[in-house]
């Protein structure tokens, strides 16, 4: 089964993001890493075609930088990758990215798509699902496990409570949770493979995009800093717990 | 101005807690107000939509509608849009909310603004990044009707005592939109009070160290009494304790009158979650974690010392 696996680049999750003049995240000169949240998916997709064979091929849209992410995909064992990077995607909403990403999918046979259940910079949380539908795909989100039996998909999606289990039809799009399992490494013999792995670089109108397709329909008209909060009291030592006592009966909940 | 609609989330024959706070932003665009109930229990629960605002409401009760991962929602949802032409449709943050109105969005072309905190406008949404620290208002753009997704729990519910009128919708979903079968149900049984309700939130992060330590935190939540026990999503991910515990970004939203976090560094996606609450307490060992800058009373220290010594000294007051 063929594997296509969305991994964004995002800046260093650990960092402190900061807006530029524009009202737009700083994404340039920002060190940044393949979002951790799409390993787990990648990990799913690696397992998936151990056991039945097939190919995975990561895709990413994003900036140059970006090359850095999909190299992290391959040397986990991705076998090709394609980064679309187009300056007219500078600030792409969520519908543009999912166009994007649409029409990357389908310059290769996959049966399968995978991609993270949100991003850590963006979160919408809505882009895969808008692929799926794009495509015409079943989707299944907040996926934990998935199994292929015959030509379909069993796959458990987290809920509030427990879990649902699903029979999905393929072609489809899952989007894995973190937790879902624990990705692998990359290994040394890895890092040295991938840099001949095949490498596809694209713009939006490789992919047969317009103008129109690339318009956004979000802006930031204002941004205003919320209400700081300050400080409160520090303690430490014995005094604490008569502290917590104290503040819990003000509270009127002790 | 076309009408405001609210997508009311079905649960296990219910409707959804977030369905009455998105009521009360659609009652405040002026616009006409309309909810979509679909699933076991959408005709029954139009008396409480009514109640909160909703004019109309589109309703099935088909089972057809609780089977599928938001297929046959989505292609219902979108003939509505069709045959009425609403200028905005709010929908909840929640898993199934992003499922139909990530999938709507592909077939209407509209705009869709994730993670929103309010609606100020039929083309004007907040919302807030950074954990808070800044409120962000966006103009959208595009083909109507707009998409908003609103993070439950971010305003209070206002009631208008008013009555619908229920307009049935057809469940006949052609096989090719149906998308992914519900198989089974797996739901496992909570105890104590609701993690959304309860009065005082305990909570353990990564510090606590692995499952047993949560033990520590229920003995506190006992002490206490109405307490409840949530988690960081560092001790969930772990395995440590289920999901259905996790506070912040992709897990509940808590507004209780004390939040206690017991090993939590103070993460912004966590801090989403819980900010809220009138009182917090952060122990953390290490002076400099984010949390004690946040929190009202901020102890510097080891939770396996502070959280023992906590309980004794509570149980002695209630009990003498
Ligand atoms: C897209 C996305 C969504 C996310 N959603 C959520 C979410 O919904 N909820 C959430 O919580 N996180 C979420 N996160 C993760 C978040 O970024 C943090 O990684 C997570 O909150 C960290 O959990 P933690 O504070 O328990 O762990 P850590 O950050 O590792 O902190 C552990 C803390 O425990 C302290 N400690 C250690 N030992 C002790 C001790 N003995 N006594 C006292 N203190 C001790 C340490 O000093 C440290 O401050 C999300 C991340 C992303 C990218
Ligand atoms: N620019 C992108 N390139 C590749 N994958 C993406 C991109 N944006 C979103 N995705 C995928 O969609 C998931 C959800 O993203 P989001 O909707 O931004 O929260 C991510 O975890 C990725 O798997």
């Amino acid at each position: 089964m063929n594997v296509v696996v969305c991994t964004k680049y995002v800046p260093n999750p650990q960092g402190t993001p900061t807006l530029g003049p524009d009202n737009l995240l700083v994404r340039s000169d920002v060190e940044g890493a393949l979002d951790p949240g799409d390993e787990y998916g990648l990990e799913l997709a690696l397992q998936l075609v151990e056991r039945h064979g097939g190919e995975i091929t990561a895709i990413s849209m994003g900036p140059d930088e970006a090359l850095a992410g999909v190299q992290r995909a391959l040397a986990m064992g991705a076998h090709r990758g394609v980064l679309i990077t187009d300056p007219a995607l500078r600030g792409a909403d969520a519908l543009v990215t999912a166009r994007v990403l649409a029409a990357a999918v389908q310059r290769q046979p996959a049966e399968l798509v995978i991609a993270g259940v949100e991003s850590t910079d963006g979160y919408t949380g809505t882009v895969p699902v808008t692929v799926a539908a794009l495509l015409g795909y079943a989707s299944v989100t907040a996926v934990r496990a998935l199994e292929l039996e015959g030509d379909a998909l069993r796959v458990e999606r987290q809920t509030e409570g427990g879990y649902d289990v699903f029979a999905c039809p393929t072609p489809a799009l899952v989007t894995v949770t973190a937790g879902a399992t624990e990705p692998r490494y990359p290994s040394l013999k890895g890092i040295m493979q991938a840099k001949q792995k095949p490498l596809e670089r694209l713009t939006a109108a490789d992919l047969g995009l317009t103008a129109e397709d690339l318009r956004s329909t979000q802006t930031v008209v204002e941004v205003v800093d919320a209400a700081a909060k300050g400080g409160g009291e520090i303690v430490q030592g014995d005094a604490a717990v008569a502290r917590i006592v104290e503040l819990l009966a003000e509270a009127k909940v002790i | 101005m076309g009408a405001a609609w609210v997508y009311a989330e079905m649960v296990g024959g219910h409707v959804h807690e977030s369905a009455a706070e998105l009521l009360t932003i659609a009652r405040s665009l002026g616009a006409e107000v309309a909810a979509i109930a679909l699933g076991p229990g959408a005709t029954d629960a139009a008396a409480e939509l009514g109640a909160h605002g909703a004019a109309t409401v589109y309703a099935s009760d088909d089972e057809v509608f609780s089977g599928f991962a938001g297929g046959p929602q989505t292609f219902a949802v979108a003939g509505l849009i069709e045959e009425h032409r609403p200028s905005i449709v709010l929908f909840p943050g929640t898993y199934e909310g992003r499922d139909v109105a990530g999938r709507l969005q592909a077939r209407t072309g509209s705009t869709l603004m994730a993670n929103a905190i309010d609606v100020v406008g039929t083309d004007r949404a907040r919302t807030e990044i950074f954990g808070g620290m800044k409120v962000v208002d966006v103009q959208l753009a595009g083909p109507e009707p707009h998409l908003v997704l609103v993070r439950p729990r971010s305003v209070t519910p206002a009631r208008t005592d008013g009555t619908a009128q229920v307009v049935a919708v057809p469940a006949e979903i052609p096989e090719a939109e149906r998308g992914a079968r519900l198989l089974e149900r797996h739901e496992e049984v909570a105890s104590g009070p609701k993690l959304e309700e309860a009065k005082v939130v305990v909570s353990g992060g990564r510090g606590l160290g692995g499952p047993e330590a949560f033990a520590m935190l229920d003995a506190l939540a006992e002490a206490i009494g109405g307490a409840a026990v949530g988690a960081s999503r560092a001790a969930v991910d772990a395995g440590w304790v289920p999901y259905s515990y996790q506070i912040g970004q992709t897990g509940k939203t808590v507004k209780p009158e004390v939040y206690i976090a017991a090993g939590i560094s103070g993460a912004l996606q966590h801090i989403v979650g819980m900010k809220g609450a009138k009182r917090i307490v952060a122990i953390n060992k290490d002076a400099d974690a984010p949390i004690l800058k946040m929190a009202d009373l901020g102890v510097v220290g080891d939770v396996f010392q502070v959280i023992p010594a906590l309980t004794e000294e509570i149980r002695r007051r209630t009990s003498s």
